[in-house]
């Protein structure tokens, strides 16, 4: 039995304590926003956020979590893909194959909620995900993109 | 998603022109009569490569695979330029292999490798797109009564100039689905393009943003159930047995199944049901042949090849044994490449549902056609009752497209399951156990300076597996393997760089039991180590300029020289850089193109790399999307340099010895460096741009690390290696 709350929505599950979140949210809810690469915790191509901080779903039982703690996954990020990572994201044209970037975007939107300016130690030590491809480059500039948007959306 | 069936009911025949070169005949259809009400939602297409919806919306299909290197986008603008339609309303599908076929390979080959995608079909694409847009302006023509001539387009608007009446694509073109397509249509000199050469944004990025994408590893159809797989670690061993009696009654499971003669599945309702069934699953192995092989076994049979008598001879001029012998000093030096994985982000995986009538696949594939072939094969069904369905790929660099044994897999799976469709999804350990590995080779090289230290002579000894004589003997020349030299040979899209005045370079294939494989860049990777570090180990020990020295052998090669020339200039090669960055060069010629680049690096006290900077320049003749090849060129060095500081797989009783990212490791973004892109078209020839960049990468870094410490480098990767000063 699993309870928790995915992307604002209370949700009970009858699946083995055991497995991982990653795969509750890809087999029982759907969600395959949420990447498997390595299983291992290492890639982050599965990175959620629980409770607002980035964590690796693939390596959380999810009898680990409770009915209070919230997963946001990339389809909880925001509805319409405007996020700020999300918009800045599409401005650079960042992803290439794509299928570590809802993990990247994961990361980055949860360094934006820890440190809203980043610096690029910031970005070396909170973005340690893998991706094959070579997204780095627009990564970086992506996420001080994404720190102008929300900016000029407070002004 | 691609997996829309076209309908194959409407009736059409296929109308043969000559229109397009190099011995393809661009297959148009005339579908006439729409047949049946089903067909009659789907806007009949203009030709097989545009179809256009009555709103306006354009879609283009696509034949090659989408695997992040931008193909899909930039094979729509090739399209769309010649179509003159609204860009802004572009989208885009696959046509199927199954389709492909039926239709007589109208979409020409799907095979997307070799940096092939756009340089392989520039020609008929384009040519597609402008049929179409000569049959919607005479349909238009045809409705007003006017003259064709009189008729213009502009953005999916058509106009007849004299009145000034206007219609658009989308009300027309059903009316010029009926049309006869031209016989001939001239194709846009380059200097009249409008959408060729822009940085357009890319089609396929927003569902990559929000998690819509559907990559093969989310498909799910209605009742279909999830396997995992197991299959011998031990290259050319089998399964001996299981014992299913305990895992059968576990959550979930369906069927535990022996699939082809290696491995075993289980069938499960979820995947982790499957997979966690797998681990508790009492596997025997019968090791086979191979259990004792190790590196070192293979090292040593590679070190024989470099001194044996026999190998075949890849490019030979003049006579590099006398000259070497007559030099006033020799430079000679051994170099070794290791196995590396491909390691996709998306694990290797199919669907698969199987009837005794018909076959079909979902999967990510470089080649669709070769899937479908495998589908068939395992399917025990002819070709044309099965189709594969293509999805973006999460990743390729090779591993899809040669091969498809996730697919023969699926489909030996699925045949105990008729007509129930059945995911199979490898793990990450599985997939970096069972790959088909770059190969495995050795190099040795021998040149040869006079007294003003001007190169005479120059003896190159490959070492090593040959690609093609594990996949595909046929594409052998009289059992040598070409492909061995990319980088080295005398002309051709991978010809050398350098004109040598006595030059041998030779091959001895020697191939170990490990598979190997079509790997971004593949054989320019260590290639262009071998003798891009080489060079400046003979520019060290004539006491020149590795600039210098390499610029006195490239006079014949104008191309190469400008753009080692371009990156040069623009790192400042020759000023001093930061306090403690050393420089490096490189320079390539590999798949049509000309690639340079010049890294900027620095080593600690206690050895520790970082590489600040790197400047690239590329010729790919016609530059189709320029921010793309930007993005393609920063991917070279983060594919390229994760093997050079990480790649290498090692061999241990017969199996790869590393089985996730935590004993293969990756790049990450604190690796990263700066990357300047020069893209220097220089018109008259299509060059690749997904790969030819990762040939610099290595060389240009190593070099710079020899000038920063006096080290030279010779086996990879810099992981095992100790990089303190010499």
């Amino acid at each position: 039995m699993a309870k928790m709350k995915v992307n604002g929505e209370a949700v009970e599950l009858d699946v083995d304590g055991s497995t991982p979140l990653l795969w509750v949210l890809r087999e029982q809810l759907g969600l395959t926003g949420t990447k498997y690469s390595c299983g291992i915790g290492l890639c982050g191509a599965c990175t959620v956020h629980i409770d607002g901080k980035a964590e690796r779903a693939c390596v959380i039982p999810v009898d680990s979590l409770s009915e209070t703690q919230s997963v946001l996954t990339i389809e909880g990020l925001s509805a319409d893909g405007s996020h700020p990572v999300q918009q800045a994201w599409a401005e650079l044209d960042v992803p290439q194959c794509g299928y570590c970037q809802p993990g990247m975007i994961m990361a980055a939107a949860a360094l934006l909620d820890s440190k809203p300016e980043p610096g690029d130690a910031d970005i070396d030590a909170k973005l340690p995900n893998i991706c094959r491809c070579g997204t780095y480059n627009r990564v970086r500039r992506g996420v001080h993109r994404a720190v102008a948007i929300n900016k000029g959306r407070k002004s | 998603m691609a997996t829309e069936q076209l309908s194959l009911t409407r009736r059409e025949f296929l109308i043969g022109t000559a229109t397009a070169g190099a011995g393809f005949s661009l297959g148009l259809y005339l579908p006439f009569a729409s047949a049946t009400a089903a067909t009659a939602e789907l806007p009949p297409e203009v030709n097989a490569w545009v179809v256009i919806q009555p709103d306006d919306t354009v879609i283009i299909r696509i034949a090659r695979s989408e695997m992040g290197q931008g193909t899909l986008t930039g094979l729509a603008q090739m399209v769309a330029e010649e179509l003159e339609c609204d860009w802004s309303r572009v989208t885009t599908e696959y046509p199927s292999p199954g389709q492909n076929l039926a239709r007589d390979r109208v979409w020409g080959s799907f095979s997307t490798g070799g940096s092939q995608g756009i340089r392989g079909s520039h020609d008929y694409v384009r040519k597609g797109g402008a049929v179409a847009r000569e049959m919607l302006i005479e349909a238009a023509a045809e409705a007003w009564g006017a003259a064709k001539e009189e008729c213009s387009v502009a953005a999916s608007v058509i106009t007849h100039r004299p009145s000034g009446r206007t219609t658009t694509y989308g009300k027309v073109a059903a009316a010029a689905a009926e049309l006869f397509p031209p016989e001939q249509v001239t194709l846009k000199d380059p200097k009249d393009w409008k959408l060729i050469g822009k940085p357009v944004k890319r089609l396929d990025t927003l569902d990559k943003l929000t998690g819509k994408q559907v990559f093969g590893t989310d498909l799910k159809l209605p009742g279909m159930l999830n396997a995992g797989i197991r299959a011998c670690p031990t290259f050319g061993g089998k399964l001996k047995s299981f014992d299913d009696s305990q895992v059968k009654a576990m959550p979930g499971v369906r069927a535990v199944l022996r699939v082809g003669d290696d491995a075993v599945a289980v069938v499960a309702d979820t995947w982790w049901q499957a997979n966690t069934a797998l681990d508790r699953l009492p596997v025997t192995w019968d090791t086979g042949p191979n259990a004792q092989l190790d590196s070192a076994s293979i090292e040593r049979m590679l070190a024989q090849g470099l001194t044996a008598e026999e190998a075949f001879v890849g490019n030979e001029n003049g006579d590099a044994k006398a000259a070497l012998k007559g030099a006033a000093k020799t430079v000679e030096a051994v170099y070794a490449y290791p196995y590396q994985n491909h390691a996709t982000m998306e694990p290797m995986n199919a669907t698969a549902r199987w009837t005794p009538e018909r076959c079909e696949v979902w999967c990510p594939t470089q080649n669709g056609e070769a899937a479908l072939q495998a589908a068939a094969e395992a399917a025990g069904l002819p070709p044309t009752q099965c189709d594969v369905y293509k999805i973006h790929l999460g990743g390729g660099f090779g591993r899809r497209g040669a091969f498809h044994d996730f697919v023969t897999q699926a489909v030996a799976i699925a045949k105990h399951l008729p007509g129930t469709p059945v995911k199979l999804l490898w793990t990450r350990e599985e997939d970096m156990q069972h790959g088909h590995y770059h190969p495995i080779t050795q190099c040795r090289l021998v040149g040869g300076l006079d007294d003003k230290g001007e190169l005479v002579g120059l003896h190159v000894r490959i070492s090593g597996q040959s690609i093609l004589a594990s996949v595909n003997p046929k594409w052998m020349t009289d059992g040598v393997d070409m492909f061995t030299f990319q980088g080295m040979l005398p002309d051709g899209d991978h010809a050398i760089s350098y004109t040598v005045p006595n030059l041998l370079v030779e091959h001895a294939m020697r191939n170990p039991p490990v598979p190997p494989g079509f790997w971004r860049g593949v054989n320019v990777n260590q290639n262009a180590i071998y003798l891009e570090c080489f060079m400046d180990e003979l520019a060290h020990a004539a006491g020149k300029d590795p600039l210098e020295f390499r610029r006195t052998l490239m006079a014949k090669q104008p191309k190469a020289l400008a753009v080692l020339n371009a990156v040069a200039a623009k790192a400042g090669w020759g000023k001093p850089a930061a306090n403690g960055v050393h420089r490096g060069l490189a320079v390539c010629k590999a798949f049509a193109s000309y690639v340079a680049a010049c890294a900027e690096v620095s080593v600690d006290a206690k050895g520790r790399l970082k590489i600040h900077r790197i400047v690239a320049a590329t010729d790919p003749g016609h530059a189709v999307n320029p921010q793309q090849i930007e993005a393609q060129v920063e991917g070279s060095f983060v594919y390229g340099l994760s093997a050079l500081l990480y790649g290498e797989c090692t061999i241990k009783d017969g199996a790869v010895e590393q089985s996730n990212f935590s004993d293969y490791p990756s790049m990450l973004i604190d690796d990263m460096p700066e990357v300047e892109t020069i893209i220097m078209p220089s018109g008259g020839f299509w060059g690749g741009i997904g790969e030819p960049t990762i040939a610099v990468a290595a060389p240009a870094v190593l070099n710079a690390i020899f000038a920063a410490t006096g080290k030279r480098v010779r086996r990879f990767p810099l992981k095992n290696v100790d990089l303190r000063g010499a």
